[in-house]
């Protein structure tokens, strides 16, 4: 598997910190490595909304449990949410932590393409 | 009439060109290359509109920031920063690094129409500027998402009521790169930036408003301290009225040879002459006698700055900064080669339109002709002059000439001139003598014989009936 993957959870500190938002790109990196900050922009709960998280929670589950927080942010119900991340098209998975930011939009069906995209794959996959 | 409604943009000279502005509750598109202003027009469409018209305005930039375009607009004397602190202006800068963005099957744009609506909700925008959408085509890699999006938008757009321009750039089969035009076909505006021999000219034209007439030239504009102007320079035709108002030349021996009248407003009056016959003194005293009568009077200089015209003419008796002081005179000085004909002629009209003068000296065109070829010159000295005379401004246009060549390069403008002086310097024995001479005025009795008069610290002293001269080249 992915040697990426490998030395994530080498940390099982702070798994349950979904609650913090905001704030935790000033904590201090070394403490929050194994931590997977996620967050699922969408617009309304569209079968899309929907099939995005679904997709989602299944990679995690798959590849990161136990290490990750999955926030869903509903821009038609936090329009102002939009700007600070740069949303454009939704769905918008946004990997707030570890840094740097990285986005992928979509509903998230390829797999492959989101373990590239998340970084818990290298480019050019190996299957 | 035609029953479409329009909505002015308050850019000078554009609803001109529009016959009333743009297509309300449409989207406009502007389109152009680099460089040619897109960005800057767009944002005087929100600035005017939130200024002149009281209808806020929202900006979606996906190219340059908040901060940059604040800068920008300040350059054209906009601020941008009170407009959004007055909620009369929301800009939201729309960033898509495709580096950071992986994509992986469908989506839609909502999140930038929640933007969008947030945005337009927040200021109740009635103007919407995006600047430029089609970035989203560079930032996205699934172009038929975009596409459909793209429609989405401008129905959605029409849907909210909005009056929206988006500009593109432009491509080298289509209008436009990625064919926006396509979309948006209600009204396309194309801007243009050439250079021909290192003098560069923007333009505009309209090149599409359907169910609506339009003026169909390329009009040149300008990016100016106070925003754009563009400028619908067209013949006027023959259309004006004729004045039989007569205002002094501001030479009480001229004025005499004109049956004691000087010329009639809104006349065109050429003054031809070798090197320092005296053309500007003319042109001066013209200037001050309308100042005098408290009229306006706007003065043109190719050739010298302001200080050097107040320096010059205070030798010659006139005091010309106490008109200035007033406010009733205006001297604008600029050298020919830094700009275009066109671009000149539009400066001109954006400068009388400002000042509203009632007499204009131009000192001289000769430096003009340098910059474009007879055709042209004469062309633009077309307009001109039927611009000044819808007004009903009486202008006076100083011609330097260069010894024996004399009449004939003046010939090509003197038919458009209501009155021709001519001015010479002859030499009579050891001295030289400044003569002068009308060649023509129309409709109006004149003094055909040729005058000497000199130059002094009471200003043009006519001496009457010059007639022994013995040397008068042909």
């Amino acid at each position: 598997m992915a040697t990426s993957k490998r030395s994530a959870p080498s940390r099982r500190s702070n798994t349950n910190n979904g609650t913090r938002e905001g704030i935790s790109a000033s904590l201090p990196r070394r403490r929050t490595k194994a931590l997977w900050e996620l967050r699922l922009y969408v617009a309304g709960m569209t079968p899309t909304s929907i099939r995005a998280f679904e997709n989602l929670k299944k990679l995690c589950e798959e590849h990161l449990h136990g290490l990750y927080s999955i926030q869903v942010i509903d821009l038609l119900e936090r329009p102002m949410l939009a700007r600070g991340d740069q949303i454009v098209a939704v769905p918008t998975l946004v990997r707030r932590l570890p840094t740097p930011v990285k986005k992928i939009i979509g509903d998230l069906s390829n797999t492959e393409r989101v373990l590239v995209g998340l970084d818990l794959r290298p480019a050019g996959g190996w299957h | 009439m035609n029953g479409l409604e329009k909505v002015p943009t308050g850019i000078r000279g554009l609803d001109q060109v529009t016959h009333g502005g743009l297509p309300k509750g449409r989207t406009a598109l502007v389109c152009g290359g680099p460089g040619t202003g897109k960005t800057l027009l767009g944002l005087e469409f929100l600035v005017r509109g939130a200024e002149l018209y009281n209808e806020p305005g929202v900006c979606v930039a996906f190219e340059e920031t908040v901060q940059e375009l604040t800068t920008n607009m300040a350059s054209l004397g906009h601020n941008l920063n009170s407009l959004v602190k007055a909620r009369k202006l929301a800009i939201d800068y729309v960033e898509i690094e495709r580096k950071q963005i992986e994509e992986t099957g469908e989506y839609n744009l909502d999140g930038l129409f929640v933007r969008l609506k947030q945005a337009i909700d927040a200021v109740k925008a009635r103007r919407v500027l995006l600047d430029t959408a089609e970035l989203l085509f560079l930032g996205l890699k699934n172009e038929a998402i975009v596409r459909s999006e793209l429609r989405r938008l401008f129905h959605w757009l029409k849907d909210a009521g909005v009056t929206a321009m988006m500009t593109a750039e432009s491509g080298e089969k289509s209008l436009t790169r990625h064919g926006l035009e396509e979309y948006v076909a209600d009204c396309v505006i194309v801007l243009d930036h050439r250079v021909t021999e290192q003098i560069s000219t923007r333009r505009l034209r309209v090149v599409k408003y359907r169910g609506s007439s339009h003026g169909t030239n390329e009009y040149p504009f300008l990016m100016e301290s106070d925003g754009i102007a563009v400028m619908p320079i067209t013949s006027a035709g023959l259309s004006h009225g004729a004045s039989t108002e007569t205002i002094s030349s501001g030479v009480a021996g001229l004025d005499e040879m004109l049956g004691r009248q000087g010329f009639f407003r809104g006349s065109s009056i050429l003054i031809t002459g070798t090197a320092g016959t005296g053309k500007s003194s003319f042109g001066a005293s013209f200037a001050s006698a309308s100042c005098g009568r408290g009229e306006r009077a706007l003065y043109f200089s190719f050739e010298e700055s302001p200080h050097q015209i107040l320096r010059n003419m205070s030798s010659v008796g006139l005091e010309l900064s106490r008109w200035i002081n007033k406010g009733l005179l205006k001297i604008h000085s600029s050298r020919p080669t830094t700009a275009g004909l066109e671009a000149h002629l539009a400066q001109m009209y954006k400068d009388v339109e400002d000042f509203q003068p009632d007499v204009v000296v131009i000192d001289p065109i000769t430096n003009l002709i340098a910059v474009g070829d007879q055709g042209s010159v004469k062309g633009m000295l077309t307009r001109l002059i039927d611009f000044l005379k819808m007004k009903n401004i009486t202008a006076l246009f100083t011609n330097l000439i260069f010894g024996d060549e004399m009449e004939e390069r003046a010939i090509g403008i003197s038919s458009l001139m209501d009155g021709w002086l001519v001015l010479r310097d002859l030499p009579n024995g050891a001295e030289r003598i400044r003569t002068l001479n009308l060649l023509k005025c129309r409709g109006m009795s004149h003094d055909m014989r040729m005058h000497s008069f000199t130059l002094g610290e009471k200003g043009i002293t006519i001496n009457g009936n010059f007639q022994t001269i013995g040397a008068v080249k042909a």
